[in-house]
């Protein structure tokens, strides 16, 4: 068990280190969070500048502590976040790269490494959720195009995207098809006639996602990617990707936003309440270990080639779970203000309240842990 | 960085565990339950493993190991119950004769306790006073120690390294064993045990509460090794306290999972929580422990 990190790691974090100190002042502001061109405009930005110094294709690197040193610094250091490149990045990038053919990764890689084109992602529906399979989104050959019907939710960025990662069903589900295998993976140009996209307002006030409906819309079959109906396991390439460091910035923050509450419970008096002090330093103990617990993992992925082991449905769980209690006991901190929207905990706090159902539900994630870790029967 | 176990360290433990369930299975802890005494015999067996000279400079007659191979020692005794002031006995190896080997029984006094004071051959701390109470793990006989009057840093004292980062390390991995144990011995319970006509584990309800102990352990378990990898005190202090919570209640989860026959003396489950209580209480109260680490905030 080793947590020093060689030199060649060192290196590369002195460089990085050295180049945000220089870059992130130069950095114009940020732009307001329901201003989707600006946000837009700010992450590609953003992605442009990290390209032109050579770390364009960070997220791919082979080397998971590299992604991980890269990911730990970028938050120390107050850089933006990934954001509207999300996706491409972290989902259609690498399913491209690894399954498509030479044209694809061509047309499509370049321009999202330089942070041109963005992309979505048209997953979720409304009626497959965490029973993603079950999706019903049609889509039909007519010549050397996908003809696509259905409707997508969930779908971040969807205003401002030029393109989604889009799955369709172009096998019905029958006695002999099951719902696994009758998927298949497409690159939709967004603007496509047909799309409607209508923003949905989260419980937090803003409009984070959206809702496409697809109306006979045209694509290109040279837009597929993988075999038709092999879009399942195309996708699964994409899913288990992420997988290790995916939270990496998000605990560098919240060990940050520990310390910013002890400040705030300091100056205003709720330090003197033993109880908020050791909820407190229970939470300091939980993100520690959820640090380390992030180390394991992507030490882990390092020594078996980045297949994703026990440890990311053990992180999710318990990540998804600290951070709300993080904003709960920020909540005390607060007193009367917990209720003032203009505290920006407060509304941290209700975004929190994702945690434990974007990207897997807590309650499917125990359902992975038991069945594919402890080898439980299937449950019912 | 490379935080996996490496070969040897897997070896080590492979070692571990036979040397432990050979010498100290199930038959052995139900036999010790029945009657309680401390077994020399076992003991010395252990010394003779190596185990208590673990961390010794090999020209002490030690194995020369770190930390981080201490906390995968305790992991495995923790796993079997294995009863007696073993963190005691390890940390006084080269210091008290005979206690590298096993043959000296050490005990300490921690938090307001001493555990096994009267069959102990040296007892380290000021016991003076002590006052035996009716124990609640059958496997472990303590003392109490009255309350002495605040001064004095008790790692100044004699003995005063059993309250000591590194005996708090220890118990905590005795816990992750401890709760790693608990968790599979409710997954399988879950697997044999068939009601409405097929096995329990197959309901949501016991799976979700099987995940959820698998999830304490590990967690449990990176804190541990990390901050024996570190040797930080007050990372210490940190899987201590994750450590207590993931040993007492996956102990109790794994009771809820196993009905009525947890609620049994012949089930082994309550002598994980009774001993995940005690080694919580040897390390004081989890109040200091948090706000130790509010303090550091």
């Amino acid at each position: 068990m080793d947590l020093t990190y060689t030199e060649e790691e060192e290196d590369f974090r002195a460089g990085l280190r050295a180049w945000l100190a220089e870059v992130l002042p130069k950095l114009p502001g940020k732009p307001s969070p329901d201003d989707w061109p600006g946000r837009r405009a700010y992450d590609t930005a953003w992605q442009r500048t990290l390209y032109d110094a050579g770390y364009g294709e960070v997220h791919w690197d082979a080397s998971p502590t590299r992604r991980l040193i890269f990911l730990e610094e970028t938050e120390k250091a107050g850089a933006p976040y990934v954001g509207a490149n999300f996706v491409g990045l972290l989902h259609a990038g690498p399913t491209i790269a690894s399954e498509g053919t030479a044209e694809q990764r061509e047309r499509w890689l370049p321009p999202m490494l330089r942070g041109d084109e963005v992309w979505c992602q048209g997953f979720s529906e409304p009626d497959a959720g965490s029973d993603l399979a079950s999706l019903r989104t049609r889509a039909w050959r007519d010549g050397d195009d996908y003809v696509v019907s259905g409707s997508k939710i969930w779908t971040s960025h969807a205003e401002v995207a030029d393109w989604c990662e889009l799955l369709v069903r172009t096998t019905p589900v029958s006695a002999d098809v099951p719902k696994h295998r009758g998927i298949t993976w497409l690159a939709l140009p967004m603007d496509a006639a047909g799309i409607t996209v209508r923003p949905l307002r989260t419980l937090a006030g803003s409009a984070e996602f959206a809702e496409v409906f697809l109306d006979e819309v045209r694509v290109p079959v040279a837009n597929r990617v993988g075999a038709e109906n092999d879009g399942w396991r195309v996708t699964m390439v994409t899913l288990s990707f992420e997988r290790g460091t995916a939270f990496v910035g998000e605990v560098v923050a919240c060990r940050r936003l520990l310390g910013d509450l002890a400040r705030a419970a300091r100056a205003n008096g709720r330090w003197d309440d033993p109880v908020l002090r050791r909820g407190l330093g229970r939470l300091s103990a939980e993100f520690a270990a959820l640090w380390r617990l992030t180390q394991w993992n992507v030490s882990e992925a390092q020594r078996t080639g980045g297949v994703p082991g026990v440890g990311g449905s053990v992180f999710k769980l318990r990540y998804s779970h600290a951070r709300q209690e993080l904003y709960d006991t920020a909540a005390q901190v607060l007193g009367p203000g917990a209720l003032d929207l203009d505290e920006p905990w407060t509304r941290e706090r209700l975004s929190s309240l994702s945690y434990t159902i974007a990207a897997g539900t807590s309650q499917i994630q125990r359902n992975i842990v038991a069945e594919r870790i402890l080898g439980l029967p299937k449950g019912r | 960085m490379d935080f996996q176990l490496d070969e040897d360290q897997r070896a080590l433990r492979r070692g571990l565990r036979d040397v432990l369930e050979g010498r100290f299975g199930r038959d052995a802890l139900r036999a010790a339950v029945d009657a309680p005494r401390l077994d020399r015999e076992l003991w010395r067996a252990l010394g003779d493993a190596g185990f208590f000279a673990l961390c010794l400079p090999e020209d002490a007659g030690g194995v020369g190991l770190g930390l981080p191979e201490a906390v995968l020692a305790f992991e495995e005794a923790g796993r079997v119950l294995l009863p007696g002031p073993a963190v005691a006995t390890f940390l006084a190896a080269g210091e008290v004769a005979g206690a590298a080997e096993g043959k000296t029984v050490v005990t300490a006094v921690a938090g307001p306790f001493v555990p096994c004071l009267e069959e102990a051959d040296v007892v380290l701390g000021d016991a003076a006073g002590a006052v035996a109470l009716r124990s609640v793990d059958p496997l472990t006989p303590l003392h109490r120690v009255p309350e002495r009057a605040p001064g004095g840093d008790a790692r100044d004292l004699p003995g005063g390294e059993a309250q000591g980062p590194r005996a708090v390390l220890l118990r905590a991995a005795e816990q992750l064993g401890s709760a790693a144990r608990t968790g599979e011995l409710a997954v399988q319970h879950a697997r044999q045990r068939e009601q409405f006509g097929g096995p329990v584990g197959r309901f949501q309800a016991v799976q979700h509460l099987c995940a959820d102990m698998l999830v304490r352990a590990e967690l449990a378990r990176v804190a541990v090794y990390a901050a024996a990898v570190t040797g930080d005190p007050l990372e210490a202090v940190g899987a201590r306290l994750l450590a207590d919570d993931a040993a007492v209640r996956n102990a109790r989860d794994c009771l809820q999972a196993h009905g009525g026959m947890g609620f049994t003396w012949e089930s082994d489950v309550h002598l994980h929580l009774k001993r995940a209580w005690v080694r919580a209480g040897l390390g004081g109260g989890a109040a200091e422990a948090e706000e130790a680490l509010a303090a550091a905030l």
